[in-house]
């Protein structure tokens, strides 16, 4: 996923009027952009075709109210119940923002190999997959990839933290914008 | 990247003494017997070089590093050494050196002219009171000097135990630095004890388990420089690297070079299912050769390059199979307690060096290529990735701490399971993976 950031127009102005000299002759309207907010610092989530500005239509309302993460049993790559729960949520939202596409990446525990875990992940965020098409998104707007163990979320060698490396996370972007 | 060695090596036969004394200590030339029994070290000594002082005494002491550091030979302490011979050719007082218990010794002399060096030596059965094998002269570069040294201490090795060397040889290996949840990894290779570390790749993307060509000249490794993972090949000598695999629907990892170089097997996963597949090292075309619907991975050829042994969970649980080269139905070989995976076939070709998962504790362990006689070399929190030393007769892994704090550490044990140690690195490191003695 990528956050542009646009603050260009706001240093742009900033850059002129710092400058001593004139400024040279402006050729053009100064650019206005729609996305900065008061304090300058929204994020540009590409151009919302046929979608709304509303608060949901972003990757942060997606991560904290949707959910972004199911998780799963030690060794285990079937949907638990509170993560179909989540997964119907995650269609819901893909089916009403067109405009995002997902990619939804696998994770294992620290334990098991490197190659046992790269595998589990990709069955992992395969089921992830297969889910949100059965739910209706489309095939070619969901891709998958795994880290095996490599992106553990949380760094303890316990039960507690293993728990929660045990995961698919759906990652959104607006289509094209480079996922 | 890495120098062409102009390592030369002339032999000169022994001088008459051969057969100046009669053989007191043994019928037959002093030998170290590799067995799984307890055995005591072999005493050696190795009365400073002669010749150019401070170049000589590094490569001394490396030759006494890599004997002592096999656990096979300890060296008789310096301060109980007798004078040493007052030059290379002088005859040995091997009376004074069976007063303090040595078995073999070591003399050598090095000379350096300018940016080249030369290493004469020679090695004694003490008790025999005769030299065993020839006097061996190499002639290097002197920035190879650790090279020379190898070298030295290879000869020793393989006169001493039978076996083949593996000294002069070099690890791939991925340096790991950052935290545990957002690693930095790197690939580097080194000579074996550590030295000479060379990057090959840079830090800007995650690079995963690095596997020598049996020639030493390419590595093949996982990469996610597109965001995805794929392999990638690149030559050593010019660490220029391209990947072979692009398709973004289907993620390929765990590569291994066939014995020949013209194949590499490696893991490829297509709609979340894991097979086996081969790949053709110059075209990129591949085929399938295990398919089911588990996860089947962690494919390692046999020194002939007919068989491959991976890993599948097709019974419920990893356990390891092999199957030939032209596929056919696998064939189960594990069958203990626990999960059994990242398989590496021993160049020898007699054993199979595997990591097993039993409750919460990982293990090292070897068994040969039918299954059979399965030998526990290694216990702890996280052992995992075996990969062999030249000869047969060691294996390197990783062994990771436990916690947020963990990091990844290469250790070396032998296959007796005895020896058990670290290698000397001031960085955390990962999946090694041995190549070739040199030439």
């Amino acid at each position: 996923m990528i956050a542009w950031k646009k603050p260009a127009a706001a240093a742009l102005l900033l850059a002129l009027a710092a400058c001593a000299q004139p400024a040279p002759p402006v050729t053009q309207p100064a650019v206005i952009d729609p996305y900065a907010s008061a304090g300058g610092g929204a994020l540009y989530q590409g151009d919302l075709a046929g979608g709304t500005l509303g608060t949901e239509a972003t990757a942060q309302y997606f991560n904290d109210t949707v959910g972004n993460t199911v998780l799963f049993a030690a060794n285990q790559t079937t949907l638990t119940a509170e993560a179909r729960g989540i997964l119907a949520r995650q269609a819901q939202w893909l089916n009403t923002h067109a405009n995002f596409n997902a990619v939804v990446q696998g994770h294992a525990e620290e334990t098991g190999t490197r190659e046992y875990n790269l595998a589990l992940g990709a069955r992992r965020a395969s089921a992830v997959q297969e889910y949100l098409i059965a739910q209706g998104v489309g095939s070619d707007r969901v891709r998958t990839l795994s880290f095996g163990k490599e992106r553990p979320r949380e760094v303890c060698s316990d039960e507690a933290c293993y728990a929660k490396n045990r995961r698919a996370v759906t990652v959104v972007s607006p289509a094209g914008a480079g996922s | 990247m890495l120098r062409t060695l102009t390592l030369t090596l002339s032999m000169t036969l022994a001088a008459a003494t051969a057969t100046a004394l009669p053989a007191l200590a043994q019928d037959g030339p002093l030998k170290i017997e590799l067995t799984d029994g307890v055995s005591e070290p072999m005493a050696i000594t190795l009365p400073a070089f002669h010749g150019d002082a401070e170049v000589a005494g590094r490569i001394r002491d490396v030759v006494a590093a890599d004997l002592t550091g096999t656990g096979l030979f300890r060296e008789i302490p310096r301060d109980a050494q007798v004078a040493r011979p007052g030059s290379f050719g002088e005859a040995i007082a091997y009376e004074d050196w069976r007063a303090v218990d040595a078995q073999a010794l070591v003399s050598a002399e090095v000379t350096q002219s300018g940016d080249a060096i030369s290493v004469k030596f020679r090695l004694f059965d003490v008790y025999a009171g005769q030299a065993q094998g020839d006097r061996m002269q190499f002639d290097a570069r002197a920035s190879d000097w650790r090279r020379a040294a190898h070298k030295i201490a290879d000869q020793i090795y393989a006169r001493l135990t039978g076996e083949q060397p593996y000294f002069d040889s070099r690890v791939a290996f991925v340096q790991e630095t950052g935290p545990k949840d957002a690693r930095i990894k790197r690939i580097g290779v080194m000579d074996y004890d550590g030295q000479n570390i060379l990057w090959m790749t840079d830090s800007s993307s995650l690079v995963l388990a690095p596997q020598f060509s049996r020639d030493g000249r390419r590595l093949v490794y996982t990469s996610f420089d597109s965001g995805f993972p794929q392999i990638r090949v690149m030559e050593v000598a010019t660490v220029a690297s391209r990947a072979l695999t692009q398709d973004t629907n289907s993620m390929a990892f765990s590569p291994r070079f066939s014995p020949d170089g013209r194949s590499i097997v490696f893991s490829r996963e297509q709609g979340g299912n894991t097979d086996i597949w081969l790949m053709d090292a110059a075209s990129g075309a591949q085929r399938p050769l295990v398919q089911s619907p588990a996860i089947d991975t962690a494919p390692s050829f046999s020194p002939d390059g007919q068989r491959i042994v991976f890993e599948s969970d097709r019974s419920g649980n990893p356990q390891l199979y092999i199957v030939g080269v032209n596929g056919g139905e696998p064939t189960r070989i594990s069958f203990g307690d626990g999960r059994y995976g990242s398989p590496a076939w021993s160049p020898k070709g007699d054993l199979i060096a595997f990591t097993k998962q039993v409750g919460d504790r990982f293990h090292i362990a070897t068994m040969r290529t039918d299954g059979s006689a399965e030998k526990t070399l290694t216990e702890s929190f996280l052992d995992e990735s075996p990969t062999w030393a030249p000869n047969g007769r060691v294996v390197m892994f990783t062994r990771v701490t436990p916690g947020g704090n963990g990091q990844p550490r290469l250790h070396s044990v032998d296959i007796t399971g005895r020896n058990m140690r670290p290698l000397s690195l001031d960085f955390a490191a990962s999946d090694p993976s041995w190549g070739p003695l040199m030439p």
